[in-house]
């Protein structure tokens, strides 16, 4: 328990929170490359599981990518990859948005597929084209599930970026493995401690919105069991 | 090729280590969730409480769980023990949801019946709802196999011997066949290992089975689909399940 409060000692020191490789440069660092791989992996995951998910094809493949990632060792992934394209941030980068995209590509297709039926039905009936029936219709009730996907990828991609400090000077992960080679076991334990208050903070953040979402897409069901 | 040539009694030793510590990890998950999920299925608040708790601590990134454990438990950091110890939590909280998904898949009237046909508490638990649960669990048993064995390979980032030290071992000396190796070791390992549920699974619930005399009163649908094929580990995650 003393290594507790050294590594709180070694946290609430000013000396590691300036600087290029201080604390808060480090936090704004992982933080921007989670959001960014998000993004860019929800940018290419999110349309291709809607139209998997509205037209009902290709359901076989994206059910078989789901599950041949989450059997894909993410260690494994990051090394053969930091082999192949060097030392620096493209490796990780490239794992980073190979490991978000089988999340978002389930959630947005589990989400529009779980769409009742009559309700696409009723709104083809009342004329709506295809178009608007998926972002009127379909995107708002599968936003639950769809964001279910993002956060699922979030917490994946936050929790692997602490990896890609093993073939780059990236992020958080740093800390873990300076200490680990020095055998500095509180500096180690002061940044285990920052990667898992920023997911919990994230996972916090994310379920909240995804309450807000399933209101949204229920009001009627909310209403009646507020949560 | 030649690298696998020379180092093949190093991949066999490596996955023997690598089995050594994803079994118990995935036997206490089992042991430590079911009776959980149970408990959060009878009873709604603790067990909204125990979920949630779950899903936090599953929220958890793994290397940094591995440096913790040791500092919580007082077991050194390199210790197989702590890496047991850490896949367990994110075993247990992966498969208490499940667990309970499981256990309130059993219809009432079955339960109902079962008392009243004599069965004490217990009995009803081992007897029928234990049974009765078999299919759901190994689905989520199987989740849990191909998980555990994929996030052990992390145990080599802090010097636990796994399929994993071939990463950090091929990276650190360039050996793209070593990580290659690896990577293949680890999925063919998971591919086993939940082949096995799938049959445990099966052996568990002769019932289930077409052609079978049924027992306890469940009739399977001539060439119905069976309950436990195609559940699992190629189910999708729909809601915050990540795959790491």
């Amino acid at each position: 328990m003393n290594l507790f409060a050294e590594a709180l000692a070694w946290l609430a020191d000013p000396v590691h929170w300036s600087g290029p490789s201080g604390i808060a440069a480090r936090l704004a660092q992982h933080l921007a490359i989670t959001v960014a791989v998000v993004a860019v992996s929800a940018a290419v995951a999110i349309p291709v599981g809607v139209l998997v998910g509205h037209t009902r094809r290709g359901r076989g493949v994206v059910v078989a990518v789901a599950g041949a990632a989450r059997a894909v060792p993410t260690l494994g992934l990051l090394t053969i990859l930091g082999l192949m394209m060097g030392i620096g941030l493209q490796a990780p980068l490239a794992a980073l948005v190979v490991l978000a995209i089988p999340s978002l590509l389930a959630g947005a297709y589990a989400g529009v597929e779980a769409v009742a039926p009559d309700v696409v039905d009723a709104a083809r009936a009342s004329g709506m084209s295809e178009a608007q029936v998926v972002r009127q219709v379909e995107l708002p009730l599968a936003m639950p599930v769809l964001l279910g996907g993002v956060r699922a990828a979030t917490l994946q991609v936050v929790a692997t970026a602490t990896l890609a400090a093993y073939v780059s000077d990236t992020g958080l992960g740093r800390y873990l493995f300076a200490g680990l080679k020095t055998r500095d076991y509180p500096q180690m334990l002061a940044g285990a401690l920052l990667v898992i208050a920023l997911t919990l903070v994230l996972e916090a953040v994310l379920a909240s919105i995804q309450r807000a979402a399933a209101r949204a897409a229920a009001p009627t069901h909310a209403r009646r069991a507020p949560a | 090729m030649t690298w696998l040539s020379s180092a093949w009694p190093q991949v066999v030793d490596l996955t023997v280590r690598h089995l050594a510590v994803s079994a118990p990890a995935i036997l206490l998950s089992i042991v430590l969730a079911v009776p959980l999920g149970r408990m959060a299925q009878r009873s709604p608040r603790a067990g909204g409480a125990l979920l949630s708790a779950a899903s936090v601590l599953y929220a958890v990134p793994a290397l940094p769980l591995l440096i913790v454990v040791p500092v919580v438990l007082g077991i050194p950091l390199r210790s197989p023990a702590t890496l047991v110890v850490a896949l367990t939590v994110y075993g247990t909280a992966l498969l208490v949801r499940t667990a309970a998904d499981a256990f309130s898949s059993i219809s009432d009237p079955v339960r109902q019946a079962a008392v009243s046909l004599g069965h004490s508490p217990r009995a009803l638990f081992w007897r029928v709802e234990l049974p009765l649960a078999v299919p759901v669990l190994v689905s989520g048993v199987r989740v849990v196999t191909v998980s555990t064995v994929g996030l052990a390979t992390i145990g080599a980032l802090v010097g636990i011997p796994s399929l994993g030290s071939l990463f950090t071992d091929g990276f650190q000396r360039g050996i793209t066949a070593e990580v290659v190796t690896g990577i293949v070791t680890t999925v063919a390992l998971a591919l086993v290992l939940d082949a096995a549920c799938l049959l445990a699974g099966r052996a568990l619930t002769p019932w289930t089975r077409v052609g079978v005399a049924p027992s306890l009163g469940i009739l399977p649908r001539p060439g119905g689909p069976r309950p436990t094929a195609g559940r699992g580990a190629t189910g999708i995650p729909a809601t915050a399940e990540a795959a790491r």
